[in-house]
């Protein structure tokens, strides 16, 4: 007898080895969010620079059909995850609001890189200060743009939320680099960045 | 070379060039808003100006910076001419003091390509061009309620186009009421101007 985990305190499914068939036992949502995680179908809402992070994480370096999202739809009615990809203006927003209702249930959507989240430094009379203001966001990924690893991040993050079946939105936290001492490869407000650099370095 | 062009329009349009100055090989005329489209003419037919490219035309708002009497809106225009390799710049004072009935004639008779700058400088700034075969915003939407890049309008005021979900702010830390874009704060007082709307 086997558990395999989620990775999530305890495990939903259970193998059961008995003579020569084995067999697994498991709740039907945990299933079908197990399948629903490694088969999100993509819409790419790309307006802006964030598209060139988007085209490396979707390419072959990063790979991200590794995760299971390998298949861009260009119709929302046949995709699971909206990315909204660059900063949207007022005057797109309506547009965006329908793509979402477009999408069939369950839906997902990530805001990727800061422009999709807050709007970015854009204070000014035509741009949506963050796409939360007209649909629900799942996901954030702050960047400007993201490294394509912290969208994998965020679309880890996407994945286990989906696993648990939590709708709360969750935001990528910042990485540090582990060969840097105390995160000192990060500039941080209010603090002047130290720029000696060390000596093993 | 390029005082020659300035010589040639005060000499065709004597009083309804106001003021002509030449700095760094760039030539500028102002013109009266009435002989507006006339000299355009005289710059594109002439065969010693022709011409013949049109680069650039936008509105400049003067609404602090305004002397006593003085229109409150310019227009500038920038040309150039590909078989003289001359550039000139004209500009016209338009509107009143306060900005009221701003309207210049259209260049589009004079150059197709006027047609999206004019409608630019319209939808940013207000004014009015007669004679446009389309004058229509271009990059607001029809909803939006007043020209952006005028000075009094208020430079970090939203119009959404549909309402948003409830719980959500319009403007998030560090853009808040007293963050942000210090600049489009100088001329107005925007709280007053956002509970209004």
């Amino acid at each position: 007898m086997g558990n395999v985990s989620n990775g999530r305190g305890g495990s939903s499914v259970h193998v059961i080895e008995s003579g020569d068939v084995g067999f697994a036992t498991t709740r039907v949502d945990a299933l079908l969010n197990w399948a629903k995680k490694y088969s999100l179908f993509q819409y790419p809402y790309v307006t802006a620079c964030c598209a060139m992070e988007f085209m490396a994480m979707a390419s072959p370096r990063f790979d991200m059909a590794r995760f299971g999202a390998e298949a861009p739809r260009f119709s929302p009615r046949q995709a699971d995850l909206l990315w909204v990809v660059g900063t949207i203006s007022q005057r797109q927003a309506p547009a965006l609001k329908r793509i979402y209702e477009q999408m069939a249930d369950p839906k997902w959507v990530l805001a990727f890189g800061t422009c999709a989240s807050c709007g970015g430094f854009y204070d000014n009379y035509t741009t949506l200060a963050g796409i939360d203001k007209v649909i629900p966001c799942d996901v954030y990924v702050p960047g400007c743009p993201p490294r394509p690893e912290a969208v994998i991040d965020g679309l880890l993050l996407l994945q286990d939320k989906i696993a648990r079946g939590d709708r709360t939105p969750g935001i990528v936290k910042p990485r540090t680099d582990p060969l840097v001492p105390d995160g000192s490869g990060l500039v941080q407000i209010g603090k002047k960045p130290d720029l000696g650099g060390d000596s093993e370095a | 070379m390029s005082k020659k062009v300035l010589d040639l329009l005060k000499e065709k349009f004597g009083a309804a060039i106001t003021e002509t100055h030449a700095q760094f090989g760039d030539d500028t005329a102002v013109v009266d808003p009435a002989s507006w489209r006339a000299v355009a003419f005289f710059l594109r037919d002439d065969s010693r100006l022709s011409m013949n490219m049109f680069t650039d035309l936008c509105g400049v708002d003067f609404h602090r910076q305004r002397a006593e009497g003085q229109p409150r809106f310019e227009v500038v225009c920038h040309l150039r001419s590909l078989q003289h390799a001359h550039r000139i710049r004209i500009k016209s004072r338009v509107g009143d003091e306060e900005g009221e009935t701003v309207e210049i004639d259209s260049l589009v008779p004079v150059w197709r390509g006027a047609d999206w700058f004019e409608r630019e400088t319209f939808d940013l700034m207000g004014i009015t061009f007669k004679g446009h075969p389309d004058m229509r915003r271009i990059l607001m939407y029809p909803e939006f309620k007043g020209h952006p890049l005028r000075k009094d309008y208020p430079a970090n005021k939203t119009q959404p186009l549909i309402p948003y979900r409830e719980g959500t702010q319009d403007k998030l830390f560090p853009f808040r009421e007293d963050e942000g874009m210090s600049f489009g704060r100088q001329t107005f007082d925007h709280r007053n101007d956002r509970g209004e709307s």
